[in-house]
C-alpha cells in the first residue's frame, strides 16, 4: 500500500483544464455570434420598415415641434432609417464603424447631446439597480428554494411555494405601483419618486450617497420579491428532484450532518440548472426592471427607453437596446463562467 | 494507520457470533387508501464475516429490504413493525436500530453498517472529487483527523481494490465504470464497518469486471472480516459469492439455505424457477426456463401463498393457506415457506 | 393521461380560473351592458374618480367611468393578445424545436444557433423597439410581434424532446420502412409531445398577457383598445398612486396576477404528472398509517 498525499493534484488537474477553457472560449464564440447578429438586426430592422421611415419621421418631428429640424438632426435621423439615396452596403460598414467608437448618434430630443453621453449617464444607475437585484434575488431565491426542497410537502414549502407561485405570477410594474402605493403614499416612507436627492450635490458625499440608498430601497426591493420567485421555484423543484439521487442516499447513508448532505450534496448538485437556465431568467429581470425604472422615475436605462420612445427619439432607442444587449450577454458570459467552475463535467456543446 | 489496523481490533470478536439480527421486519407504502406491503415479516441472522446472498425478482422487495436495514428509506415507505438488532464489536448489548432516532443512528452509520449502491455513477457525487468522499465521512467519524491524514487513508483505501492512488482528486466522471464501482466499494469500508450491504453493485458492469469485482469483496472480507449482505435478482452469481442465500418474493423470503445446498436442491418451485431462468457461471449449460407470469401487484396480493397464480405445482389449499418458514432438506438451516414441504417429502422426489 | 391529470386539485383550480376568464372575455362586455347595465366607455362627469361604491362597485376613472365595465371589457383585449400571442409562439416553438431535433445535423445546428440567440437577447427591449418603430399600432400586431419574440424557451425544450423521440426504436423502424419525414413528424413524433406543448402554450399565453401589460404601461397600444394594460398605464399617467386611487390600478393588475397563477397552477400539476419525484408524500397521509400500525405490533 502506497502512501500518497494530497499532493498529487496538479498533473491531473492541468489535464482537465483545457475542456473548461474549450467550453467558454465556445461559448464566447457564441455570444459574439449573437451580439454580430443583433448589431445587424439593429440596422436592418429600421430599413425595413415599410414605405419611406425616415421622411415619415422628419415629418411627424416637424409637425410635432413646429420648427425645421438643423441638418445634423437630420443626418441623426437618417443613420437610424437609412438614406434612400445611399448604398446600403456602404451604410452598414459606416455604421459598424461608429459602433466600435461607441458612435451611437445624436439625441433628437436632447439635442445635441450624443446618445453615447446620455446612455453613460443612465448606466451606473441600472447597472446598481438590477446587478445588485438579481444578486440577491438568485441568492435568496435559491436558499430559501432549497430550504423547501429539501423538506418538500413540509410546513414550510406548503406554505411558501404557493405562495411564491402567486408573487411570481405578478406583473413587475404592478408590484411597483403596489409597493409606491403602500410605503410611499400610504406610509410615507420613502421617496415617490427618482433615485437621489436632487437638494444634494452629485458626488461621493456620505450624504448624497444615503439619500442613493434611501431612494433606491423600494425600486430594489420590487424588483428583488417580484424576481426572486422564479429562482425559488426553480431550485425547489431541483432540489425535490435531486434529494432522490443515490449520491444523496448514500451521504446520508455515511452518516454525514444534515447540513453537509443539504449543502455539499443536494443544493450542491440542483443549483447547477439554474446557471444553465440564467439567460432566460435575465431576459425576464431586465424586461421587469425596465418597467419598474419607469414606476420610480429611476435616472437608468429603462427610463432613458421609456421617455425615448415617447419622444419617439430613434437615435437613443437604438443605443439603449444596443448597450442592454452588450450587458446582457455579457452577464450571461459571466454567468457560464461560474458554472464552468462549479461543474466538472462540462460537456461538449452547450 | 492502515485499513488492516483497523480491523485487527475486531479480530478479537467470536467468529459464528450474530451481527444483525432481522425478526418480523415489515414495511408499507403508505400510498393511496390501502397500505402496500412490500416486506412482510422478514427474518433472519446474519452471522460474523458472513455473506447473506439475497435473491429476487424485480418487485420482490429486495430494494425494499435495503433501504429499510440501512433506515434510509423514505415517505411513502414506513417500517411498521419488527426489530433490526444489531451486535457491536464491543461486545454491548444489542440495538433495535428501528427504535433509533436519526441523531443516535448516525453514531451507527458507516462505522457498524455501510452501503455498495446499485450504480457508483449515480451513487458518486458528481462535483466532488473521489477523495474529498472518503474525507468527509472519515473525518466526521474521527475529528482529530487532520485533511492531510484523511487524504492521504483515502488513497490507501483506493489501493486497497487496485485503484492508484493518484486517482484520488480525479472526478467521478473520469473513471471507468469499473474502477467507479470498485471506489464505492472502497468507501464502504472506510471507517470499518461490522456489515456492508450491496445493492446489486456489479449489474452496471461487465462480466469480467464482474468477475473482478466479486473476486475482491471475496478477498476483502477475508482480509477484514466483515459481513456482507448482498442483494441481487441472478441467483447464480450468489452461489460463486454467498455463503448462504435468501430467495425473497411478494415482500416475503420463500426459502433460506446453505448456498450449494439451496441452489442444487432447492425445496420452493420459485427458487427453482429462478435458478433455471439464469445460466451458471461455471457448469455445463442447461436448458433455461423463465418463470411464467408477473410477480403479483402487492396493492391486491394474492391469498394464500402469493406464488400461486405462477407455480406450475400448485395444489389444493395453495391460494388458502399462507405456507411458514419450516426446516426442509438434510442440511441443517435450510428451510422453504411451501405446502408442498409440508405434505411429507413429497416434494423431494420431483423438484432438484 | 388524458384524464389523470384532472385529478390534481391544483389544476382543477388553475383550469377553472383560466376557464372563467376566457368565458369573461367572451361574453363579459355583453353581461356588463345587458346585465349590469354598464358601458366601459360611457362618460359621466358627474362621478369623476370616486371610489368603490354600491353604484360603481370598483368606482369611476378620470371620465367617469365604470372601473369595473372596464376590467371587464380588458378582459377582451388581453386574452385576445395572450392566446394569440401564445398560438403564435407556441407554432413556431414546434416549427423550429421539432424539426431541429428532428432532423438534427446542419438544419439542427442553425435552428438551434437561432433558438439560442433568441434565447439570449432580452425580449421586452427587442419587442420595444420594433413597436417603437411601427407607431401607434393595434393589439393584433401587437400580439403577432409578442409571439415572435417569445418562442425559443419553448423551442429549446422541444427540441430536446424531439430528438430522444427521434432516436426512438419505432420512429427509425418506421423511417427505414420508408415513411415520408413530414407525416412521421406530424402523425408520430408530435402526439407524443402534446402534453408538453400544452403546458407550453399556458406559458406562452401568460407571457403574453404580461408582455402585453408592459407594453401598454409604456405607452404602446392601440390608445382606442381597453385592455389591463392601457387601464394600468392610464392610471400612472394620471399619477394615480400619488393621489391614492388605487382602484384604477389594483383591479386589472389583480386580474393578471391571477391568471398567471391559474397558468402556473396547471403547469405545477402537469410537471408534477410528467415527473413523479415531484409528487411528494404528503406527511399527514404517512402519519396516519402509521400510527395503527404501531399500535398493531404492539399487541
Amino acid at each position: 500500500m502506497t502512501a500518497v498525499t494530497a499532493s498529487a493534484a496538479p498533473a491531473v488537474r492541468s489535464a482537465r483544464a483545457p475542456r473548461r477553457w474549450g467550453f467558454l472560449a465556445r461559448r464566447l464564440g457564441f455570444y459574439l455570434a449573437a451580439a454580430w447578429s443583433a448589431i445587424t438586426l439593429n440596422f436592418f430592422l429600421p430599413r425595413l420598415m415599410p414605405g419611406d421611415p425616415s421622411a415619415a419621421i422628419v415629418d411627424k418631428l416637424q409637425r410635432v415641434s413646429g420648427q425645421q429640424l438643423t441638418p445634423s438632426a437630420l443626418e441623426s435621423i437618417q443613420k437610424v432609417f437609412g438614406n434612400p439615396d445611399a448604398n446600403l452596403g456602404r451604410q452598414y460598414l459606416d455604421y459598424l464603424g461608429q459602433l466600435a467608437h461607441f458612435d451611437l448618434g445624436i439625441s433628437i430630443s436632447n439635442f445635441p447631446t450624443p446618445v453615447s453621453d446620455l446612455l453613460w449617464q443612465g448606466l451606473p444607475w441600472t447597472l446598481l439597480l438590477v446587478g445588485t437585484t438579481t444578486v440577491i434575488a438568485f441568492v435568496l431565491g435559491t436558499g430559501i428554494g432549497a430550504v423547501a426542497g429539501w423538506k418538500a410537502g413540509g410546513r414550510f414549502d406548503t406554505v411558501v411555494s404557493p405562495l411564491t407561485t402567486f408573487v411570481s405570477a405578478i406583473p413587475y410594474f404592478w408590484m411597483a405601483l403596489l409597493g409606491l402605493w403602500l410605503f410611499g403614499f400610504l406610509l410615507g416612507w420613502f421617496p415617490l419618486s427618482g433615485g437621489y436627492d436632487a437638494d444634494l450635490p452629485i458626488g461621493l458625499s456620505p450624504s448624497f450617497l444615503l439619500s442613493v440608498l434611501h431612494y433606491g430601497v423600494l425600486p430594489a426591493a420590487t424588483i428583488v420579491f417580484s424576481a426572486f420567485g422564479g429562482w425559488l421555484l426553480g431550485m425547489r423543484n431541483m432540489t425535490v428532484t435531486t434529494v432522490s439521487e443515490d449520491y444523496v442516499l448514500l451521504a446520508q447513508a455515511k452518516g454525514l450532518s444534515g447540513r453537509r448532505v443539504m449543502l455539499r450534496y443536494a443544493a450542491r448538485n440542483a443549483v447547477l440548472p439554474n446557471f444553465t437556465g440564467f439567460a432566460l431568467a435575465l431576459g425576464h429581470v431586465v424586461g421587469g426592471a425596465l418597467l419598474t425604472e419607469v414606476v420610480f422615475n429611476y435616472p437608468g436605462i429603462g427610463y432613458l427607453l421609456y421617455s425615448s420612445l415617447q419622444q419617439r427619439d430613434y437615435p437613443v432607442m437604438q443605443g439603449v437596446f444596443f448597450l442592454i444587449m452588450l450587458t446582457v450577454l455579457l452577464a450571461n458570459l459571466l454567468a457560464d463562467s461560474v458554472y464552468a467552475l462549479l461543474d466538472p463535467r462540462i460537456r461538449e456543446g452547450g | 494507520m492502515t485499513v488492516q489496523a483497523e480491523y485487527q481490533r475486531s479480530s478479537t470478536a467470536p467468529v459464528g457470533q450474530a451481527v444483525l439480527e432481522v425478526r418480523g421486519l415489515t414495511v408499507e407504502y403508505a400510498t393511496g387508501s390501502v397500505p402496500v406491503r412490500a416486506c412482510s415479516d422478514v427474518s433472519f441472522t446474519l452471522h460474523r464475516g458472513e455473506i447473506l446472498g439475497v435473491a429476487g425478482e424485480s418487485g420482490s422487495g429486495k430494494s425494499t429490504l435495503i433501504t429499510a436495514l440501512t433506515r434510509l428509506q423514505r415517505p411513502p415507505a414506513v417500517t411498521t413493525g419488527g426489530e433490526i438488532l444489531f451486535h457491536g464489536r464491543d461486545g454491548a448489548p444489542p440495538v433495535d436500530l428501528v427504535a433509533l432516532g436519526s441523531k443516535q443512528l448516525r453514531r451507527y452509520r458507516w462505522t457498524a453498517l455501510s452501503i455498495v449502491l446499485q450504480s457508483a455513477m449515480d451513487a458518486l457525487n458528481p462535483v466532488m472529487r473521489i477523495g474529498a468522499q472518503f474525507t468527509d465521512v472519515l473525518r466526521a467519524r474521527d475529528r482529530s483527523l487532520n485533511k492531510r491524514d484523511a487524504w492521504t487513508r483515502a488513497a490507501e483505501l483506493l489501493a486497497l481494490v487496485g485503484i492508484s492512488a493518484d486517482r484520488v482528486r480525479d472526478y467521478p466522471h473520469q473513471l471507468s465504470g469499473g474502477m467507479r464501482q470498485r471506489a464505492a466499494i472502497a468507501l464502504a469500508l472506510a471507517c470499518g464497518p461490522e456489515l456492508v450491504v450491496m445493492d446489486e453493485p456489479t449489474t452496471a458492469v461487465d462480466v469480467v469486471m464482474q468477475r473482478q469485482i466479486l473476486a475482491q469483496v471475496l478477498r476483502l472480507r477475508r482480509e477484514l472480516g466483515f459481513a456482507v449482505i448482498f442483494v441481487t435478482h441472478d441467483l447464480s452469481l450468489l452461489l460463486e459469492l454467498a455463503d448462504r442465500i435468501a430467495i425473497m418474493y411478494a415482500g416475503r423470503i420463500v426459502e433460506v439455505g446453505e448456498a450449494a445446498a439451496l441452489y442444487s436442491a432447492p425445496k420452493h418451485p420459485y427458487t427453482q424457477g429462478l435458478r433455471d431462468s439464469f445460466p451458471p457461471l461455471r457448469a455445463p449449460l442447461r436448458t433455461l426456463n423463465g418463470i411464467p407470469g408477473t410477480p403479483p401487484d402487492l396493492r391486491r396480493p394474492p391469498t394464500g401463498c402469493a406464488f400461486h397464480p405462477r407455480c406450475a405445482r400448485r395444489t389444493e389449499g395453495c391460494d388458502e393457506r399462507l405456507p411458514v418458514l419450516l426446516p426442509v432438506g438434510p442440511e441443517p438451516g435450510h428451510e422453504a415457506a411451501c405446502l408442498l414441504n409440508e405434505t411429507d417429502g413429497e416434494m423431494e422426489g420431483r423438484i432438484g | 393521461m388524458s384524464t389523470a391529470f384532472l385529478t390534481s386539485w391544483k389544476v382543477r383550480i388553475g383550469l377553472g380560473i383560466l376557464a372563467l376568464f376566457c368565458l369573461l372575455a367572451v361574453l363579459g362586455p355583453w353581461l356588463a351592458h345587458s346585465l349590469l347595465g354598464l358601458d366601459p366607455r360611457a362618460n359621466d362627469t358627474s362621478v369623476i374618480a370616486r371610489p368603490p361604491s354600491g353604484e360603481h362597485l370598483l368606482g369611476t376613472n378620470q371620465f367617469g367611468q365604470d372601473v369595473l365595465a372596464q376590467v371587464i371589457a380588458g378582459a377582451r383585449g388581453s386574452m385576445y393578445v395572450g392566446l394569440l400571442g401564445a398560438v403564435v409562439g407556441t407554432a413556431m416553438a414546434i416549427l423550429v424545436g421539432v424539426s431541429a431535433g428532428y432532423y438534427g445535423g446542419r438544419t439542427d445546428a442553425a435552428l438551434n444557433f437561432l433558438t439560442n440567440l433568441f434565447l439570449v437577447l432580452p425580449a421586452l427591449p427587442l419587442i420595444l423597439i420594433v413597436t417603437g418603430y411601427l407607431q401607434g399600432t393595434g393589439l393584433t400586431t401587437i400580439a403577432l410581434i409578442i409571439g415572435f419574440f417569445g418562442w425559443s424557451g419553448g423551442a429549446r425544450t422541444l427540441r430536446a424532446q424531439a430528438l430522444s423521440i427521434a432516436n426512438r426504436d419505432f420512429v427509425r423502424a418506421m423511417r427505414m420502412l420508408g415513411e415520408r419525414g413530414r407525416r412521421l413528424v406530424f402523425a408520430e413524433v408530435l402526439p407524443h409531445l402534446t402534453g408538453l406543448i400544452a403546458s407550453m402554450f399556458l406559458h406562452a399565453m401568460i407571457g403574453a398577457v404580461m408582455a402585453e401589460a408592459g407594453l401598454a404601461f409604456l405607452g404602446i397600444s392601440d390608445s382606442s383598445a381597453i385592455s389591463w394594460g392601457t387601464m394600468i398605464q392610464s392610471a400612472q399617467q394620471q399619477s394615480a398612486v400619488l393621489r391614492g386611487l388605487w382602484w384604477w390600478f389594483v383591479p386589472p393588475g389583480l386580474c393578471i396576477a391571477l391568471i398567471g397563477t391559474a397558468a402556473a397552477l396547471v403547469n405545477f400539476g402537469v410537471d408534477e404528472l410528467a415527473n413523479p419525484k415531484l409528487r411528494v408524500a404528503r406527511p399527514a397521509s404517512v402519519r396516519r398509517t402509521k400510527r395503527p400500525a404501531r399500535a398493531g405490533g404492539g399487541a
